[in-house]
């Protein structure tokens, strides 16, 4: 385990694999058709971690950290197969590397697509270091055991260090992962403890960590780039005189236009290029610019809205049926009908994109704050038409992503520029940008038709939406959310006999992109809103309702292309985290008082299921305050406990800002919203005062926690409004429905 | 030639005196713990201390910074009470706003010893975290204050 300091980079050099190792065929979740061409990873301990004579064990961390605490827990899990002690433990973050399998940060699948592999890698080692000690002290690895760091020989008590072995465990074959024993559940040290905290916090709090922000590469220039206001434009002429004429500034640059589908191509535009951020910025307010017309210049969201509205209303593509709808509405009987709308979101990490990169002798290294750097990888070696193994990417810290960070668009504009201008340039996008050159969450229309029976239930439940698919990236012409469908519409728990969820088709003006639990956030509202409509119809509790809707303990039936075998919808899970959630919440007991209220909403996404009761108290300007929330979670098997509950506090957070504020909105194809005043998010004063997280102790396989913490939010705080205003809140954002 | 003490170290300046403070730090000092994030002084992220007081760096001009003392994160001895609380309450998830949040939370401990919940809500509502850690930023300054009493 002697390896080279950069160990990427020898797997560059050397290129095939070694012979001897195993590749395991991991990866969960692969549905999304542009995952599919991941390799699995490499399970050779060789790959992922070292050790030095010192004793020092450097673990690699191959997904990104952008708050998540991916890049913690999956080496804490190496050290604990291993048998590390932690403090001992340094990380090292992998560059993009095929080798480690799929590096993408998202889809909340970090710690479930990589749990089995680090704690194989983590086994192996420590079965070369036990077998490089019985050779050593000529006894059988049989009689041989570790302690934190130390492999010992009980019979004779000899004992030596990781770093004592290192050198002689490393020339050693890697054992079989058939001969190796996993720790026990019950001799875990670091899974599932308490006292877990993330690797970087001691750098962050001091200042030290190193965002993609905070990259630098000698000689290098910025750029600030005026990006086509409209989706598709080009450049038609530039003036740039007053531009050059800034103080600092030292050139424009005209980046070619993009050819649909955009895909993570660059946007195009103008750069110009400066001695410091500062004067980039200044120097492209002095631009003058006229723009190329685009079709999507006629994307004004008000007329949009009343497209997607009637495509939502209209018979769409099946995504699920159960029995016979139709013939049960036809009955006749009770009917409820109900429409929901959803705007764009935009993501607003507190960093906003940036990256540096450096073209030199037909080969790129860029530095960037990327959820996904093979992607980045790819992206520049399309935009350079060079072979993606001549681009090395390094990831920095994220300062915040949520999904946008996936989208590598800036990480090539730095590439192009840096072949262009024969040296390193770093990108930074201003919040104006971020905002208004976002991928978008999806504006989405959802229609809603229920037949109940005598008893308040549903015989007969129809859902159907209508969005710009996150497909109209990969492809100009997509107008169906194929993919979609597998987050929180096709996977309706309740025992409904006649049941179909429908998709319709809506066309994009802007590209579309994935933010944090994607489609699951319009899904679980309309649901979730749908639901509690119903309940208030038939006089019931919310609560209890959900809990006959679900039916009996059982694992609901999915066609074959939609069933994930290893994570099956279980309603007996769905159940214990809404009972849980209404116990630690006071359900039962809450106070029915006039502007003040609880709501319920429940939702499985990323394979975890959640139950959230949030409180409002609605003042009598109609304002609404969140005093309490109380979030219980089954994710499986958990890692770092505490990160599991900062997670669901953050969401009840983002969730608050996307009920309450989020609004993204287009006049003819240009955003109109650019920074925080008017885009705004939740403020301390105004967020969530205290969010209470449970965790179900659970040993299933682990599941996600990153994304399942944010749909049920805004369903169950509009469903607070409901119980403390008698108002139903159909869309969003909350600031649209009159309360007083 | 503007000149100016940052973190107790004579500067001088002779680039645009439009610039930002920020800018500054970041680009030409090399300071890099204060962040951006807005440039409209809507976010707090790049909150330094001038001459005691917490100030967006983002909407500082260099003009204006002329003749003040500047300390940011790097400044600050470390660990401060504040640091220790936000490590003990585990309180960053990216970490990107925590520099700014911890020397907002400073400077409100120094001219408010114990401040209750509403003056704490008062004094960092300036400050966005956008992973949502506000409860903990809360109960952070709240421990903070008790180690320093």
């Amino acid at each position: 385990m002697n390896r080279i300091q950069n160990v990427s980079r020898r797997g560059f050099l050397q290129g095939a694999l070694a012979s001897g190792v195993f590749v395991l065929g991991v990866r969960l979740g692969a549905r999304r058709a542009w995952a599919a061409e991941t390799a699995a990873p490499l399970i050779d301990p060789n790959l992922w971690l070292s050790i030095a004579a010192d004793g020092t064990v450097t673990i690699t961390a191959h997904r990104s950290e952008m708050g998540c605490g991916s890049r913690t827990a999956l080496p804490l899990v190496v050290a604990e197969e291993l048998d590390a002690d932690w403090s001992r433990v340094k990380l090292e973050q992998a560059i993009g590397d095929q080798r480690y399998g799929d590096q993408d940060t998202d889809g909340s699948h970090s710690v479930a697509g990589s749990f089995d592999d680090m704690r194989l890698v983590g086994g192996m080692a420590r079965a070369m270091l036990i077998s490089a000690a019985a050779a050593q002290w000529q006894v059988p690895a049989s009689q041989c055991s570790t302690q934190p760091h130390v492999v010992l020989h009980a019979a004779s008590g000899r004992k030596l260090g990781f770093g004592e072995l290192a050198a002689a465990a490393a020339k050693l074959p890697v054992p079989a992962r058939e001969q190796i024993k996993l720790k026990p559940r019950s001799s875990w040290r670091y899974i599932g403890s308490e006292k877990n905290t993330l690797y970087d916090v001691p750098d962050i709090v001091t200042g030290k960590a190193v965002f993609g922000m905070d990259a630098t590469l000698p000689g290098m220039v910025y750029a600030s780039i005026e990006h086509p206001p409209v989706l598709g434009q080009a450049v038609k002429s530039l003036d740039n005189k007053s531009a050059l004429a800034v103080h600092g500034v030292r050139r424009t640059v005209v980046l070619d236009p993009l050819t649909p589908p955009h895909g993570f191509q660059p946007l195009g535009g103008v750069a110009v290029i400066a001695d410091n951020t500062w004067s980039a910025f200044k120097g492209r307010q002095r631009l003058k610019v006229e723009w190329t017309a685009s079709p999507h210049s006629a994307y004004n969201s008000a007329q949009y809205r009343k497209a997607l509205q009637s495509s939502s209303r209209n018979p769409g593509k099946v995504a699920r049926n159960v029995g016979d709808v139709d013939a049960e509405f036809a009955k006749g009987g009770k009917l409820i009908e109900a429409e929901y709308y959803t705007p764009h979101l935009a993501h607003a990490s507190m960093e906003p994109p940036v990256a540096v990169a450096d073209y030199r002798n037909g080969k790129v290294v860029a530095w960037a704050p990327t959820q996904n750097p093979q992607a980045a990888q790819a992206t520049i070696a399309a935009a350079l038409k060079m072979n993606k193994e001549d681009v090395t990417c390094h990831v920095t810290l994220l300062g915040g992503a949520f999904g946008r960070k996936s989208m590598p668009d800036h990480v090539a504009e730095a590439a192009v520029l840096s072949k262009q201008l024969g040296k390193p340039v770093k990108v930074v996008w201003s919040r104006e940008d971020d905002i208004r050159f976002d991928y978008y969450h999806s504006v989405a229309a959802l229609y809603m038709k229920a037949a109940v029976g005598a008893d308040g239930k549903p015989t007969a439940w129809l859902q159907r939406s209508a969005f710009p698919p996150i497909a109209s990236t990969f492809d100009a012409a997509a107008r169906y959310g194929d993919d979609e469908m597998a987050m929180g519409w096709n996977d309706l728990p309740y025992d409904i006999a006649h049941h179909r969820a429908e998709n319709s088709p809506a066309d994009h003006h802007v590209r579309i992109g994935w933010l944090r639990s994607v489609s699951n956030i319009y899904h679980a509202f309309a649901v979730q809103s749908f639901v509690d409509e119903l309940a208030a119809v038939a006089g019931k509790d919310p609560v209890a309702y959900q809990l006959e809707l679900l039916g009996a303990d059982r694992i609901v039936k999915l066609d074959g292309s939609d069933a994930d075998p290893l994570y099956p919808i279980d309603t007996g899970r769905m159940r214990h985290v809404m009972q849980l959630v209404a116990e630690k919440s006071g359900w039962a007991n809450r106070a029915k008082v006039k502007g003040r209220g609880m709501g319920f909403a429940v939702h499985r996404s990323f394979r975890t299921y959640v139950a959230t009761v949030v409180e409002v108290e609605v003042d009598a300007q109609g304002k609404v305050h969140i005093p309490n929330v109380w979030s219980a979670l089954d994710a499986g098997t958990i890692v770092s406990p505490d990160n599991v509950r900062n997670q669901f506090q953050g969401a009840a957070v983002m969730g608050t800002s996307l009920a309450l504020y989020g609004d993204i909105t287009a006049t003819d194809g240009v955003i109109d919203q650019s920074n925080f005043h008017n885009y705004p998010v939740a403020r301390m004063n105004q967020a969530p005062r205290n969010t209470q997280v449970y965790i179900v102790d659970s040993s299933a396989p682990p599941a996600g926690v990153g994304e399942p913490g944010l749909p049920p939010f805004a369903p169950a705080l509009c469903n607070a409004v409901f119980a403390a205003t008698g108002r139903r809140v159909r869309e969003l954002p909350l600031a649209k429905t009159k309360l007083v | 030639m503007i000149r100016l003490k940052v973190n107790g170290r004579e500067r001088s300046f002779s680039g645009d005196p439009d610039m930002p403070l920020l800018w500054y730090l970041r680009d030409t000092a090399g300071l890099t713990g204060t962040k951006f994030g807005c440039g409209m002084a809507l976010c707090g992220a790049c909150t330094v201390h001038k001459d005691g007081k917490p100030v967006r760096s983002c909407s500082v001009s260099m003009q204006a910074a002329a003749g003040s003392e500047i300390t940011t994160i790097e400044g600050i001895a470390a660990l401060h009470p504040v640091q220790k609380a936000w490590i003990a309450a585990r309180v960053p998830q990216c970490g990107y706003c925590q520099t700014g949040q911890i020397m907002q939370a400073i400077a409100l401990l120094q001219t408010n010893k114990h401040p209750t919940d509403a003056e704490i809500d008062q004094a960092m509502s300036g400050n966005i975290c956008r992973c949502g850690t506000y409860q903990r930023i809360r109960a952070a300054i709240h421990q903070a204050a008790k180690e320093m009493a």
